[in-house]
């Protein structure tokens, strides 16, 4: 039965509560950092939605993995093969070399590199916001996901961990407006940040010198200045240079190398105290001290 | 608001939820239709007593949640964009099907027009106008959600 007559507050006295109320939530949200348990909570309990809605996705990969030809698996098959021969040749290289940098550096008394974990997650949604480059995936802090962990596909880096729910967390991509990741250029050690531009397939490098020495196809790598990297990944590689001197500093765009627009597993890597019983207990501590100590000596 | 079947409604704003966070391609992901205002409005036109901006400010902190953005963005957008058919809802009401796409048309590029402008405040948005895309789509698809709204709401004798 609807009353002819409406019954509480009118339209307009709503209208300026929830404004307010909005106001607030914006406030808190964008200007305090502690909000950020809150929107874990908030992220636990829309999770539920979340795995719904990726549900038909899932029911299609289903259906397409499990309908494919036994020639295509069999071709499939073989290229992992060789892919693998060659991986565990490289690696076997690869420990040696380890190896072999570990003694070095002790030797040198710096500290030895902790040993970088690694988890599998996979991609639950991808926002339709355009505003946010931001996409959900399937771990969250009862798998040891933490924030500002550093996200990663099979090609370079994707992003970090932005909120941490139960069972899903939040990443924030490489592209976005708000995100950038301190960098460097592989070839010669140059130091810059990459910034996202909003746009899927560009980043952008600011307050670069003019007499920078950049060249379009350099290789940009994370340079493990901010912390929150570890050093070393591929991230993007540099597509235009622009080098006009009436501008105060050079315009350089990249394009990432990860396929940020077909991701759909990724890695989370996390840091782990050294194992070596030798090994420093904090870095940055005892590099100094083993740098006084050698002085001593 | 749960009384004479008004669990349906709940439901549908559920799968308005779902379909905006549906993982699509993304060259189709762009001209993704504003789900959740478009079943809003349906039922802000259909039931004004139950379905009023509290409602609208809830599923838009709802969507906040869900798309990450600052909490509070979307919900102000979708309180003051249903604020317009709580309004006006006598007069929409006698309009014809095609007459309401136009005004859903008005109503999405204002909805996506308030959040810009609210993120280009927070964090420097830039506009681009593929932003405005699912401004189009919705005006297409308000007829067939209104006809089948229509329809749920006959057959579950929503009130």
């Amino acid at each position: 039965m609807n009353p002819i007559f409406k019954h509480g507050p009118s339209p307009q006295h709503r209208l300026i509560l929830v404004l307010c109320c909005s106001a607030a939530l914006i406030f808190f949200d964008h200007k305090m950092s502690s909000f950020d348990i809150v929107r874990g909570y908030l992220q636990s309990i829309v999770s539920p939605l979340q795995y719904m809605a990726n549900a038909p996705k899932q029911m299609m990969t289903w259906g397409a993995e499990n309908l494919v030809t036994r020639q295509r698996l069999m071709a499939e098959n073989e290229v992992y093969r060789k892919n693998e021969l060659s991986f565990h040749e490289q690696s076997m290289q690869l420990n040696i070399i380890k190896q072999e940098n570990e003694r070095l550096r002790s030797l040198l008394a710096s500290p030895v590199k902790p040993d970088i974990k690694k988890m599998f997650a996979e991609i639950l949604s991808v926002d339709s916001d355009p505003y946010t480059h931001q996409v959900v995936i399937n771990r969250g802090a009862s798998d040891g996901v933490y924030e500002g962990q550093p996200v990663l596909d099979e090609k370079g880096i994707v992003g970090q961990i932005l909120h941490v729910g139960a069972r899903s967390s939040r990443v924030i991509l490489i592209t976005d407006v708000t995100h950038a990741v301190p960098v460097r250029i592989q070839r010669n050690g140059l130091r810059l940040t990459a910034t996202g531009t909003g746009r899927i397939d560009l980043l952008i490098h600011n307050f670069v010198a003019h007499s920078a020495d950049i060249k379009e196809g350099d290789l940009i790598v994370t340079s493990g200045l901010g912390g929150k990297y570890p050093e070393g990944y591929p991230v993007a590689r540099v597509s235009r240079v622009s080098n006009d001197e009436t501008r105060e500093f050079m315009r350089v765009f990249s394009k990432p190398v990860a396929q940020i627009d077909r991701l759909r597993y990724v890695l989370l890597l996390s840091k782990e105290k050294p194992v070596s019983i030798f090994a420093p207990k904090t870095t940055s501590d005892n590099s100094s001290k083993a740098i006084n100590q050698s002085e001593r000596k | 608001m749960f009384s004479h079947n008004g669990i349906i409604i709940v439901f549908t704003l559920l799968i308005a939820l779902m379909a905006s966070i549906m993982p699509m391609p993304l060259s189709v992901d762009a001209f993704r239709p504003d789900w959740v205002l478009i079943v809003l409005v349906y039922w802000c036109l259909a039931l004004p007593s139950k379905i009023n901006i509290i409602t609208a400010w809830f599923m838009g902190f709802i969507l906040d949640v869900l798309l990450g953005s600052v909490l509070g963005v979307h919900a102000a957008a979708m309180a003051l964009s249903v604020y317009i058919v709580v309004v006006n809802f006598q007069k929409i009401r006698n309009f014809s099907v095609w007459q309401q796409a136009l005004i859903i048309g008005v109503l999405a590029a204002l909805y996506h027009l308030l959040v810009f402008w609210m993120q280009r405040f927070l964090n420097d948005a830039v506009f681009l106008t593929s932003y405005l895309y699912p401004v189009i789509t919705s005006v297409v698809l308000w007829p067939w959600v209104f006809l089948l709204l229509r329809r749920v709401r006959r057959h579950f004798k929503i009130m």
